[in-house]
């Protein structure tokens, strides 16, 4: 719920979200929900040449157990807040 | 149990958007399906109608028409909107 709270928050910011499979894909944070699946909008896959297939998808739904990492812009995180939130949810787990 | 009402559906991560939308959907195998989405679920369990696999090597591709499919979601990786792009030629 930490996470899921988490990634609410940064709902419009930009992240790259790369797969197990190693396909890397950027884009503008549009929802996640409870299994931690992304919807990204306006996509580009990084790198585009490899993944001809990607062209023409601009919106997508990433399932969430497919993640490896979300790859975050530097000042979207307020760390003092990340680390309160921690702290608070280790507490009562 | 309420129906999500189409604001709902704008803001949510449901597949519920792109119904009846002619989608890309990559599996875990590498395979790529296109199709039309018909239903879904929870579990990301997908029903594609007018499937096709594309099959793509190097700059050359082909679609193998595989007809009304279900996909069970543990298998699909990403599911994306195709926005068909027409270019003059």
């Amino acid at each position: 719920q930490l996470f899921f709270s988490y990634f609410k928050e940064l709902v419009g910011k930009e992240v790259t979200v790369e797969l197990k499979n190693d396909l890397a894909i950027r884009g503008t944070l549009h929802s996640v929900d409870q299994y931690l699946n992304i919807k990204l909008e306006n996509t580009r896959v990084v790198d585009q040449d490899k993944y001809p297939h990607m062209l023409s998808v601009r919106n997508c739904f990433i399932r969430g157990s497919v993640v490896r990492y979300v790859l975050l812009p530097q000042d979207g995180v307020d760390i003092d807040i990340l680390h309160d939130a921690t702290r608070r949810e280790a507490r009562g787990g | 149990m309420s129906w999500a009402g189409p604001d709902e559906i704008l803001l949510s991560t449901s597949l519920a958007g792109f119904l009846d939308k002619k989608l890309i959907v990559l599996l875990r195998d590498g395979r790529k399906l296109l199709g039309t989405l018909c239903s879904f679920d929870q579990f990301a369990n997908v029903v594609l109608q007018g499937a096709c696999e594309r099959v793509i090597v190097g700059e050359l591709y082909c679609d193998v028409p595989l007809g009304l499919y279900v996909i069970r979601g543990e298998n699909v990786v990403l599911i994306g909107e195709l926005v068909i792009i027409s270019c003059a030629l």
